[in-house]
């Protein structure tokens, strides 16, 4: 199971790195050829990731999460204005008819939604890190993102997850 | 299983119901999803009355006839876990699965190990019956379903529930439209071309307890009473908000008269 799973998140990768190749900018760049972790984003361990720009946080999931959840069909993302709370619950993806909780990293005020996927929920899968994005936040308490995993402890941690099963 | 071997299994709550509201019984799984912190099986022998019930994404104007739905007055259900449009009655059989998301070994909470491993242990309920496997997440003889499952997962547990086709009644399979997201296995063929009942390779009684005898291969199955009604009023109260919920008729007109303005518009 491990290794058909290894197999996959590198065939995704590869895709991603020839068709998608995000672009690089001063606030990250790819750790390395062919990565599905990058650097500059803050990763919790339910897959999410957390760009800190400013006042403001931008979460999505991460590769690893699209790979393993297969082609998103449908997004469900709350209202601008509400509040997400760290660890909580703040929408759902679906996939190979299966809904899947997506949490936040932190807590804090949504002040902006992504309201494309309602019309292109594969953004998530072809786009995880960019125009796949889900909801922009106003931190409550950005000591939070401390506690979160840099992409390194993240990719060991995803290697670990994927090895143990 | 000897019982030495399952001592350290874990635990699980095993449920079983006759003909219960399908309504009721998805707000008690719902409600034991997010709530409880046990495993569960539930069994749930038929429901009482025919019911559509939709995925958490699904549109009434795309998967239903809606005219005919209305004018029977068929209840609509719209779901909170994932997939697809089933109609059930009292010829379905529910088999209901909320683990926690280490209660299974080499199960990780994404929806295809999910379904790798239940296929593997339908495999041991389906055992010597020519036919019988996963395809493209459905459960079929051959290639004829019988049996469509769904499945939500949070952060630290997952449900797997499945409709199994013991019979049906073949009107009733008129209320919904070929889906436009379908496997491709099905081929474009109608509903009564597409599945088959579960009747015609195994009584009621014993998929029931070969179920129930396959689950206990890999949990500490404890049969518990359940009373439903009483779990079921508790759901307005409950801190969580549930998403389960019947479509109002208002509700199936409107989709009614969106999708008639649009066939207009086309032609």
């Amino acid at each position: 199971m491990a290794l058909r799973m290894w197999a996959s998140s590198t065939a995704n990768a590869l895709r991603l790195s020839c068709v998608s190749r995000p672009p690089l900018s001063p606030a990250f760049s790819l750790s390395r050829c062919f990565s599905s972790v990058l650097d500059g984003l803050k990763y919790a361990s339910s897959h999410e990731w957390v760009k800190h720009e400013g006042s403001v946080a931008t979460i999505g999931i991460t590769h690893h999460a699209q790979d393993h959840l297969g082609e998103v069909v449908f997004v469900e993302v709350p209202e601008s204005g509400g509040s997400v709370k760290k660890g909580g619950s703040f929408g759902a993806v679906e996939s190979v008819k299966a809904t899947s909780d997506v949490n936040s990293p932190i807590s804090g005020e949504i002040v902006e939604v992504n309201t494309k996927l309602s019309e292109s929920p594969g953004l998530i899968n072809s786009s995880p890190y960019e125009e796949g994005w889900m909801i922009k936040v106003k931190p409550s308490n950005p000591s939070e993102l401390e506690s979160l995993m840099g992409p390194k402890e993240y990719t060991k941690f995803c290697e670990e997850e994927d090895a143990a099963h | 299983m000897s019982q030495a071997r399952k001592v350290g299994l874990p635990l699980m709550n095993l449920v079983r119901f006759n003909g219960v509201p399908i309504l009721k019984q998805l707000h008690l799984e719902e409600k034991l999803l997010r709530t409880s912190s046990d495993n569960w099986c539930i069994i749930n022998n038929g429901t009482n009355s025919p019911t559509v019930v939709m995925g958490l994404s699904g549109k009434p104007s795309e998967l239903l006839d809606l005219e005919s739905v209305l004018q029977d007055q068929v209840p609509v259900i719209k779901r909170f876990t994932g997939g697809g449009t089933v109609i059930v009655d009292p010829g379905t059989i529910f088999v209901t699965l909320i683990c926690n998301r280490d209660a299974v070994p080499g199960v990780q909470p994404y929806p295809r190990s999910i379904m790798y491993w239940s296929g593997m242990l339908y495999g041991e309920v389906f055992k010597g019956i020519d036919g019988f496997h996963l395809r493209e997440n459905d459960y079929v003889f051959g290639n004829s379903k019988f049996g469509g499952n769904a499945q939500s997962i949070t952060r630290e547990r997952w449900i797997h529930h499945t409709s199994f086709l013991w019979d049906f009644k073949a009107g009733n399979m008129a209320y919904l439209k070929l889906p436009s997201r379908a496997p491709e296995y099905r081929l474009a063929r109608s509903h009564m071309d597409f599945i088959c009942r579960m009747k015609d390779y195994m009584p009621r009684s014993v998929f029931i307890d070969k179920t129930v005898n396959a689950i206990g291969n890999h949990f500490s199955v404890k049969p518990l009473d359940l009373d439903v009604n009483a779990v079921a009023a508790d759901v307005a109260d409950a801190k969580f908000v549930h998403t389960t919920r019947l479509l109002m008729k208002e509700e199936l007109e409107e989709a009614l008269s969106v999708s008639t303005r649009e066939l207009c518009h086309q032609s």
